[in-house]
């Protein structure tokens, strides 16, 4: 073994080395989707299904047409922006469960600045003034939501992880009561707790006319960028990812530990808050109750696949939105509730998490580097 | 515990008391509604004392457990589940499914600590993360059976949700439920019974016996304690598993002792307030379980103002919003946490895996 490394030129062995930092990258993930698609079909047979008829109809109603493919775009807007977010606080030391409710108080947000300016207001703003705007606020609202619990931690210790699943609850609380009362769509025929409708102005227009997918899957793809420039090529970002490493070596270095932190969940809350804007601007064109229910741990689970990477979020991301997308298909064909999905995802984010399971499994020599995610309480 | 948190705990509890007090006074006596809402505060507190007590087995023996949540919602579906099936299915009488519900639940939650104390301590995933899978995996497969076994056409219940065998029946303390006004206390179902006394238990167990010591010095030193013969391995998995079962009880109390029905999600968070008296307990039994006593006294007031609706005076409106009211426990375990009614301590090894 050793003598054959030595004989091959250094330009083939450092291109045989990429080839094996991709595949170790890549390795583990694809493994536990793989893994997590086996159990899941085990889960299917149990309950009377047909695994693979349910596959095949998850596989077409995801990939099958320009129109799924149109659909599976417009799913993986969404989760491209809740996975960036979950990741970035990861990438900070710190865990977001709260990305829920940051987006349902963007999406409560940016539904006000669409329809409320025009309809109470009596302004009326051109779509590049509009747009922005509504994004704008709504990506706000998310940070600010998220800032809470940000500064709770860097001040007062309170954990984050209880903190953001308790500001889930109150989004909830308070989305439910404006939703019901204020901001309730004065439609008679109206039965449900949403917003009214926003005006033209502040919609975000479709990609190609006649399908869904819109402008804001462009901008998940940008920001995704925009988040790596950030990470890796700003002081901001070396900050960022020092206090996440060890914040104690951080403080040493002179970086203002507690600052980053609020920072750190604020941009998160940012990214989280524009996927509720951009499921209001480009795609509902309003609010609706429970739209944003399931997201916050959705997009943990993208985070996680994604190896808290942003192009590794891209990936999972689109990877869940074809599952989310094709299940609707998967229920029509085979009769299995589209809630198999969660299972699955459950079984992928399992089995990311726990991959000496999967490095057991398939015999995959471990590495020495370990990413520390979160902490104990006493962190 | 120490005065400042007790204190807390007493003013908050009667600010809380208070508010209905001076709203249904002109229509009611204040002993009775005084009655009502100690006796709903200890009903409802049950789910929260028994989640609070998984967390101290837990985190006693050093493992962080956030899946309290999804170990108590897969433990409401499936003791549900159970009794159904040996009600319907096998035609067992109500009383005998209801016990065999309970003790699936406790089976549930039993077999989801098992997977926390794999994941944690055998393959040393981050214990958090380990925590969100459990709570992921909880919501999907139960979402996923409650859809495909009672409302798909095909299913075993034909599309259509069967009769529950009903829950479990209240158990009176002899003589005290005799007494006039406040009797009503004493007249509680079995599961609240069961969590009053396994705090009783749990606070023996912890601090005056062999186990109680072992597990304290698993989570506050696991060298020392290995160095002393003391295996860290098996008494943190013993551990959790005990904890999952208290959970998979608490989890019972939702669909066989509360309501005698299911619902996607309807645990609502109970699992990480539950978390959060732990702390505010200080990682003692009885703190947990008066911290448990003080949700359960906000969750009691939000359902106590919905007799008196009517009664609410105009500038106090606002209370008539039930998702104003709602609010008060989530805000209460944020306050709680930032640590300004005393700091809150963990045992010193807790989440961190054990290398030998």
């Amino acid at each position: 073994m050793q003598n054959s490394e030595e004989r091959t030129s250094p330009q083939t062995k450092s291109i045989l080395r990429f080839m094996r930092l991709t595949l170790n990258a890549l390795g583990v993930p694809l493994l536990a989707v793989l893994t997590a698609m086996l159990v899941g079909g085990v889960v299917i047979a149990l309950a009377g299904g047909d695994p693979f008829r349910a596959y095949l109809g998850l596989f077409q109603g995801a990939f099958g047409s320009p129109k799924a493919l149109s659909e599976t775009a417009v799913w993986a807007s969404p989760y491209i922006f809740a996975g960036l977010a979950v990741a970035f606080a990861f990438k900070g030391g710190l865990f977001n469960i709260g990305a829920e409710g940051q987006l349902a108080f963007g999406a409560v947000m940016a539904a006000l600045i669409g329809y409320a300016l025009p309809g109470w207001l009596h302004i009326d703003l051109p779509a590049f003034i509009h747009i922005p705007l509504a994004i704008g606020f709504g990506a706000l609202a998310g940070a600010l939501w998220a800032a809470i619990p940000g500064a709770l931690k860097a001040y007062t210790g309170g954990h984050e992880v209880i903190n953001t699943i308790m500001m889930n609850y109150i989004a909830l609380n308070l989305t439910s009561f404006l939703l019901n009362g204020p901001m309730r769509d004065p439609n008679p025929l109206n039965v449900v707790a949403r917003t009214p409708l926003i005006a033209e102005s502040a919609r975000i227009p479709p990609l190609f006319e006649g399908f869904r997918v819109h402008w804001g899957f462009v901008l998940a793809l940008l920001v995704a960028g925009l988040v790596w420039w950030l990470l890796w090529k700003t002081t901001l970002g070396f900050e960022i990812r020092t206090v996440g490493a060890n914040p104690d070596a951080a403080k040493y270095a002179g970086i203002n530990v507690k600052r980053t932190i609020v920072l750190t969940m604020a941009i998160s809350g940012l990214l989280a808050g524009l996927a509720g804007t951009i499921e209001v601007t480009a795609l509902n064109h309003r609010h609706e109750l429970g739209f944003s229910i399931g997201y916050g741990f959705d997009a943990i689970a993208i985070a996680l696949l994604g190896k808290t990477h942003p192009l590794g979020v891209v990936l999972a991301a689109l990877l869940f939105a074809a599952m989310r997308n094709g299940a609707t298909r998967m229920q029509f064909l085979t009769q299995i509730p589209v809630d198999i999905i969660s299972v699955i995802q459950a079984l992928i984010l399992l089995f990311v998490a726990a991959d000496a399971i999967i490095r057991y499994i398939y015999r995959i020599r471990a590495r020495d580097e370990r990413v520390v995610l979160t902490r104990g309480w006493g962190g | 515990m120490d005065w400042r948190r007790f204190g807390f705990i007493a003013l908050i509890i009667s600010v809380l008391f208070g508010v209905v007090v001076l709203i249904g006074h002109v229509q009611i006596s204040p002993v009775i509604i005084i009655t009502s809402m100690l006796s709903t505060t200890i009903a409802v507190a049950t789910p929260l004392t028994l989640g609070a007590l998984c967390g101290l087995y837990c985190e006693r023996a050093g493992v962080v457990n956030i899946g309290i949540e999804g170990m108590m919602l897969a433990a409401a579906f499936f003791g549900w589940l159970a009794s159904i099936y040996m009600n319907t299915v096998f035609g067992m009488a109500p009383m005998p499914s209801l016990i065999g519900g309970v003790a699936f639940a406790i089976l549930t939650g039993g077999l989801l600590g098992l997977l926390h104390s794999v994941l944690s301590v055998t393959f040393k995933v981050d214990q958090i993360i380990g925590g969100t899978v459990i709570n992921i995996l909880a919501i999907g497969i139960t979402g996923f059976l409650n859809r495909q076994l009672f409302f798909e056409k095909g299913s075993i219940f034909g599309g259509n949700v069967p009769h529950a065998p009903g829950v479990l029946p209240r158990i009176q303390i002899p003589y005290l439920a005799d007494m006039p006004v406040v009797g009503r206390i004493f007249d509680q179902q079995p599961i609240t019974w069961a969590a009053i006394l396994l705090v009783l238990i749990t606070h023996y167990v912890l601090f005056y016996t062999r186990w109680g010591l072992r597990t304290r010095a698993v989570g506050e030193h696991p060298r020392a304690a290995d160095t002393v013969g003391i295996n860290v391995i098996r008494m943190r998995y013993a551990n959790v598993i005990l904890g999952g079962m208290l959970a998979g009880l608490g989890g019972a109390y939702f669909t066989l002792e509360s309501v005698p029905s299911f619902e996607p999600l309807m645990t609502n968070g109970r699992g990480f307030i539950s978390l959060a008296a732990m702390i505010f307990g200080n990682w003692t039994p009885f703190g947990a379980w008066s911290a448990a006593l003080v949700f359960g006294a906000a969750q009691a007031l939000q359902i106590n103002l919905q007799f008196f609706r009517e009664l609410i005076p105009p500038q106090w409106a606002f209370l008539q919003i039930s998702y104003v009211v709602g609010l008060a426990p989530y805000l209460l375990t944020m306050i709680i946490l930032t640590g300004i009614i005393g700091k809150n301590i963990p045992p010193a090894a807790d989440g961190q895996p054990y290398e030998k």
